[in-house]
């Protein structure tokens, strides 16, 4: 087995300030973290808002530089702050973002959507970018009469579709997922995981899922990380981590995801009455 | 007597493409001191039917019903003048977005005391006095001199904190939640769910709860009702819905939860579902 994705001691300081008023601060949303995920496997990042877990989504999909650190990608280390991003590094790896009705351009049809990675990243001719594209919204699970149509036109899941099939239109072999389900109901979210798992299976895709349900991690991971301001403070396989955190924090996060077993209802209830 | 009580509540929005019903005859009724949750998808018509009892649906919004009551008075009835001192005092509601419900411009000292302002008629003194002892009760440190703080100088939760600060100020009989840890963080939501328990044990207060989230139904509610597509489709005690869920939405509701997938695929909706008939269908 081969990392698909490495990371060893990733940093990230960001300079704010040094205004009129303002003296120049550094903020570390990053700080020191190492990871590594196997082909086909899914690392889920755990973590409140503001710990720095888009910072590093960021970094590993190569849209921002690493303040310092080494990041591989199959294997070929990667530094955007030097050399310049190749297309196909860019076509390697993907992300999908957290509100579908905000990152899909409402002006473009959703076969242009598709389209689009297409005629940036290759030189494909126009009516072999239609067929992919025809392909891709078929194994998402749409049908072709959605081709011309306008994200408008679509509920959160189906966007969340679209907004998949245009991350896999590259054949990526990394996808980044940056709370992916957390906009959806749960009815939807059950449907899109399974869309997840199943081109998992089908394309040996390589996920990092970004989270902060615990219920959704504990279905889907393979190995977890839980940051906290910018340190990676558990990062295990799934049920190591889950049947025995370390961390203060990792232990505080469990306690206070809701449970929604008939044993704690009872519980909570007899606490309730005993009061 | 019932805290508040609705039979057959109707709410139709007038939209280019004809009427559309939003709420299609959900009756309800709240005990004072009872937690009671709604639970639903989003376009179930959770939130709509709160906002009929507020008042607070826009003009092309038709509300009707057979009987919609709230502590002895009839909401059908009440002039807009006579709603007005009702909304806000007797009945109050916290939305989901913390940081959108709070007015940027003013500082959140001056929110909370213009309630007390509107409703209580307390000099400057004694609304200064209560403001800091709502902050100082829904945990906020330092209240004295937060009040001086704007919204976005606080965190999602604080500002969460400060909306339930104002929605308690008049020590309401009713208090409806609209998702109101959806926004937050899992921590911050425990604290939150918490804070609103502890406050509706303390003053004996009704309290609803909208969620679409199972687990603070589990960890909140004493009755739970589930909406589907703007109608009821089940009303039963917590742990009756949890341990034996009668209809076939509420089953498939649960089993789409990642904490009960059972093989390596989520049950989904429509495994269970096809069509509205079935969603109301008694589980064999």
């Amino acid at each position: 087995m081969t990392a698909v994705l490495e990371a060893r001691n990733i940093v990230r300081d960001y300079h704010v300030g040094g205004g009129l008023f303002s003296k120049p601060r550094a903020v570390h949303a990053v700080q020191g973290v190492s990871f590594s995920v196997e082909k086909g496997k899914t690392l889920a990042i755990v973590g409140e808002s503001g710990c720095g877990k888009s910072t590093l989504a960021r970094i590993i999909t190569l849209i921002d530089a690493a303040t310092s650190g080494e990041l591989f990608i199959e294997g070929q280390k990667v530094d955007i702050a030097k050399d310049s991003l190749t297309p196909e590094m860019r076509q390697k790896v993907q992300i999908i973002f957290q509100n579908p009705y905000g990152s899909l351009n409402p002006r473009q049809k959703i076969g242009d959507v598709l389209g689009e990675p297409l005629l940036i990243n290759t030189s494909m001719p126009a009516s072999e970018r239609r067929d992919r594209a025809m392909a891709m919204l078929k194994k998402v699970g749409l049908s072709e009469e959605h081709f011309a149509r306008y994200p408008h036109m679509f509920s959160g899941g189906q966007r969340q579709r679209i907004a998949i099939a245009r991350a896999l239109m590259l054949n990526p072999s990394l996808l980044v997922l940056d709370e992916p389900v957390s906009a959806l109901d749960l009815s939807v979210q059950a449907q899109v995981l399974n869309l997840l798992a199943d081109l998992q299976d089908e394309f040996q895709l390589t996920y990092v899922f970004i989270s902060h349900d615990l219920s959704v991690v504990r279905y889907i991971a393979d190995d977890v990380m839980v940051m906290y301001y910018g340190e990676a403070v558990e990062y295990g396989p799934r049920d190591a981590v889950f049947a025995d955190p370390k961390h203060d924090y990792t232990k505080t996060l469990f306690a206070a995801t809701p449970r929604a077993d008939v044993a704690s209802i009872k519980a909570r209830l007899a606490k309730k009455a005993a009061a | 007597m019932s805290l508040l009580e609705i039979e057959n509540l109707v709410v139709e929005f007038a939209t280019a493409a004809g009427q559309f019903r939003a709420v299609d005859g959900v009756s309800l009724s709240v005990e004072p001191r009872e937690v009671l949750a709604i639970v639903g998808e989003s376009g179930s018509g959770k939130s709509v039917s709160m906002l009929a009892v507020m008042g607070l649906l826009p003009w092309t919004a038709r509300v009707t019903a057979d009987r919609m009551e709230f502590d002895g008075s009839d909401l059908l009835k009440l002039t807009p003048t006579e709603r007005r001192k009702m909304v806000g005092k007797d009945m109050a509601m916290i939305f989901q977005e913390p940081m959108a419900s709070l007015n940027p411009c003013f500082t959140v000292g001056f929110q909370i005391e213009e309630v007390l302002a509107v409703h209580m008629g307390m000099t400057r003194a004694e609304r200064r006095a209560r403001a800091i002892e709502l902050l100082d009760l829904v945990g906020i440190p330092e209240p004295a001199e937060r009040l001086g703080s704007f919204p976005h100088q606080m965190s999602g939760g604080q500002c969460q904190r400060v909306m339930i600060a104002i929605a308690i100020a008049c020590n309401p009989k009713l208090l409806i939640a609209d998702e109101p840890t959806t926004a937050l963080d899992v921590t911050i939501q425990k604290q939150i769910l918490d804070l609103l328990v502890s406050l509706q044990e303390q003053y004996g207060m009704g309290l609803i709860m909208i969620t679409h989230n199972m687990g603070v139904v589990a960890e909140t509610a004493d009755r739970v009702i589930v909406q589907y597509k703007g109608r009821k489709m089940e009303e039963a005690d917590v742990l009756t819905l949890f341990e034996n869920p009668k209809s076939n939405y509420t089953r498939a509701l649960l089993s789409a939860l990642p904490d009960n997938a059972t093989g390596d695929r989520l049950p989904t909706i429509s495994d269970y579902l096809s069509d509205d008939a079935t969603a109301a269908g008694v589980a064999p």
